[in-house]
């Protein structure tokens, strides 16, 4: 910023309007005396994340001269909480949104372009699924965060011993090293149950791998029931009797962290908080050797490859401001201010890879030097993501065949005995009543 | 207040006399109100029609019209008329939910019916103690659903389930038994969780019932010759059944509505196999956004409940006529 001796140029000043200007000149905004800030956040899978943001809230409150409160919750009540607030019209001001949540929420949101316009501009531009996720009607109706990459972490050793040095290509091939696995009681894991996170990232890109898709191109006429589909469902029918812990049928998305640190599993589809954990917690989880476990798991960046090639579905997440909140000047002032990047950076840092930045700015911070070889596959992880609804747009309708869990049922459906055909074909009948109805 | 009146002819001195104060009279007026009796009906049972009102008729009145309209999270309401009713019942995930809701609260309740009734004739023995027995049986009732059915889901994990590890430990299981992984398993796991939590609540509402009745009824039928069983079936049952009428319809409304125990134990899964009508209503209503629909799924619960009640009504009365 331009400065003349003290003080500072009258234009510089107005151009960089908002959150930099109001702390360059060291002075609060004049919100009224008393006016709070209120933000409902997830508990992180990393806890320092969220210790972060709450040590961070008093220099925000500092800053903008308003008291900001941040409450984190279970990611599975996010929505319960966001429907009350918006039916009775009160509540937080700020809201996180996990995946493309802005299309359900769109009338009861603020239009924050002006906010995440410019943040994405200066920070090297937002990955395409924020595009897709945050974008409605043109508008940005949230501020990109950050984005929750997956990888399969497995266990080096394990592999090692049945002859496996390389994390297999191909699903064929994982197959196979997953029969031996199980053979000798160490399964492969995956969760699909109902839960909002493990189950449909792995059932998505799976689906993907194979062809399938829900929608065609328009988003508006239903293609589940396709050759790619159903071979996908026989093939995980058969996977998964071969291979995995079938126990994953009742899993959320904590049951396979807590399997892989107490040996359970071989492999799993997860974010890098298996990694994280196993580390910061090295005296407490540790192998069968007695050895601290972080040191014996690997990460494969994708699942392996389908007869279409290899997807992926990771978490976007974003900050929404509601309508009804009376403080929506000072949330957009306080949205800036987080983005700032000393603020920003910490967070970032903290979470070594697990949440990753919403622009591409946030590849080359020097944390990726710092962090080990498992966690550097997450660098580049959201330029990977598909969203839901692919290759149609991530529509609320999308939300709605997410919510209800219509691709996870259909394979739940079918490792638990459906004929697969049947599963498809039940999967493609909920889909029509979604998208056609 | 008193004013002094004007003698009469004569020479007689002003006579002072006491006349009604003001206060006086209103109080007479409410007194002469509060006599009439629809007016004091009507003072006693205001509050109590305001809270109904407030509490539950406005939001059953909202919930029909949502059900009615096409209203979603933070979009206004137009009328749709029973569209919302026929897509529910279109929908295959809605039947599913229906006849797991119907399983689980018929066999939940034949459970807690039985063996509520065995505790209840249990407690009603003579035994050291009995007084600390019947305050700890109802444990299961006082915590909270959602912390005991948290337990539940620990000792059902799949991975680290304690009972799965004590029969493997002692020999029953060579294999994982899988409690919540499998659909049919999962439904009885939660039956089962709903049985333990209800049942002191049949106990002791029928151990109340069985205290009412007249010993001398069950002394008279054994010196007839009558042994535990006849007792039991030619005295005490009848005596109990207008007490079990109302605490089995009772449960079976609790049982058809449950939610906690579902969202908590399975989320409804595995694929949808223990979505009752309440955690899927919602999830259409909340998660999905679609209040109408989700406003709905919750409606349909109503002919079933309200067809119970009115047996229930029906079958106490001619109790009471016999």
């Amino acid at each position: 910023m331009a400065f003349q001796g003290d003080r500072m140029q009258r234009r510089t000043f107005l151009k960089s309007a908002g959150v930099a200007g109001i702390l360059a000149a060291g002075r609060a905004p004049a919100f009224a005396q008393g006016t709070k800030l209120h933000i409902v956040r997830w508990v992180d899978f990393i806890p320092e994340a969220d210790v972060e943001l709450k040590r961070q809230a008093p220099e925000a409150s500092k800053a903008l001269g308003a008291e900001v409160t941040f409450e984190f919750i279970n990611a599975n009540d996010l929505q319960p909480r966001i429907t009350a607030a918006i039916q009775s019209g009160s509540g937080a001001d700020i809201i996180q949104m996990l995946w493309n949540w802005p299309h359900l929420y769109a009338n009861a949101l603020v239009d924050v372009s002006d906010v995440a316009e410019p943040i994405g501009k200066a920070q090297g531009g937002y990955y395409d699924v924020f595009n897709a996720s945050a974008k409605v009607g043109g508008k940005w109706l949230a501020v990109p965060h950050g984005c929750g990459g997956n990888a399969v972490a497995y266990r080096r050793s394990w592999f090692n011993e049945i002859g496996v040095k390389e994390f297999p290509a191909t699903w064929d091939e994982y197959r196979e090293i997953g029969k031996k696995l199980k053979a000798k009681g160490k399964p492969i894991g995956q969760a699909l149950g109902h839960s909002f996170g493990d189950p449909p990232v792995f059932a998505y890109a799976f689906l993907w791998d194979f062809g399938g898709a829900e929608v065609d191109a328009s988003g508006k006429k239903v293609a589940i029931n396709s050759k790619g589909t159903i071979e996908s469902v026989k093939f995980l029918q058969n996977f998964w009797k071969d291979a995995c812990d079938e126990g994953g049928l009742a899993w959320d998305d904590t049951n396979n962290n807590r399997a892989f640190h107490a040996g359970e599993i071989s492999a799993t589809l997860n974010g890098a908080s298996i990694y994280i954990v196993a580390k910061r917690q090295k005296d407490k989880i540790k192998d069968d050797k007695g050895e601290p476990l972080y040191q014996d798991i690997e990460h494969a960046a994708l699942m392996p490859k389908g007869p279409a090639g290899q997807f992926a579905l990771y978490l976007p997440f974003q900050h929404s401001i509601m309508k009804y909140s009376k403080n929506q000047k000072l949330a957009k002032d306080f949205l800036k201010w987080l983005h700032q990047d000393a603020n920003y950076g910490k967070w970032f840092e903290v979470n070594e890879g697990y949440s990753v930045g919403a622009a591409k700015k946030w590849e080359d911070h020097p944390m990726w030097a710092k962090v080990d070889k498992p966690l550097q596959v997450f660098r580049q992880a959201a330029r990977l993501t598909r969203a839901f609804g692919h290759p149609g747009p991530a529509s609320a309708k999308a939300t709605e065949a997410y919510t209800k869990y219509v691709i996870v049922d259909m394979y739940a459906k079918a490792v638990q005995g459906t004929k697969a055909e049947d599963a498809v074909k039940w999967a493609e009948g909920e889909l029509k009543k979604i998208y056609e109805g | 207040m008193k004013k002094p009146i004007a003698g009469g002819a004569g020479s007689a001195a002003p006579v002072e006399v006491a006349l009604p104060h003001s206060g006086t009279s209103q109080r007479r007026a409410l007194t002469g109100l509060l006599e009439n009796e629809r007016f004091l009906a009507f003072v006693l049972l205001a509050p109590t029609v305001l809270l109904l009102g407030l509490f539950i008729a406005y939001p059953f009145v909202m919930g029909v019209w949502f059900s009615l309209s096409d209203i979603s999270v933070g979009n206004p309401a137009h009328f749709v008329g029973l569209r919302n009713f026929v897509k529910a019942w279109n929908d295959s995930i809605f039947r599913t939910a229906f006849w797991n809701t119907s399983f689980y609260t018929f066999w939940a309740t034949i459970f807690k019916l039985a063996l509520g009734m065995w505790l209840a004739l249990l407690l009603n023995r003579h035994f050291r103690g009995k007084r600390i027995v019947r305050a700890s049986m109802l444990l299961p009732f006082i915590v909270p659903t959602v912390l005991s059915t948290f337990a539940w889901r620990w000792m059902f994990d799949p991975t680290f389930s304690v009972l799965n590890w004590t029969l493997y430990k002692t020999g029953f299981i060579v294999a994982k038994l899988p409690f919540l992984s499998n659909g049919d398993w999962a439904l009885w796991c939660a039956i089962a969780v709903n049985t333990w939590r209800g049942m002191p609540f049949f106990a002791i509402t029928l151990l109340a019932g069985l205290q009412t009745i007249n010993t001398d009824l069950h002394e008279a039928a054994s010196l007839d010759g009558a042994n535990g069983w006849k007792r039991f079936w030619h005295v005490t049952w009848p005596l109990l059944k207008p007490v079990t009428v109302v605490v089995v319809v009772f449960s079976i409304i609790q049982t058809f509505s449950d939610f906690q125990l579902i969202y908590v134990l399975t989320g409804g899964g595995p694929a949808n196999s223990t979505h009752l009508l309440a955690t899927y209503a919602y999830q259409i209503g909340v998660a999905t956004g679609l209040l109408g629909e989700g406003a709905a799924i919750s409606l349909c619960m109503l002919p079933v409940l309200f067809i119970v009640v009115w047996i229930q009504l029906r079958y106490l009365r001619r109790l009471e006529g016999a």
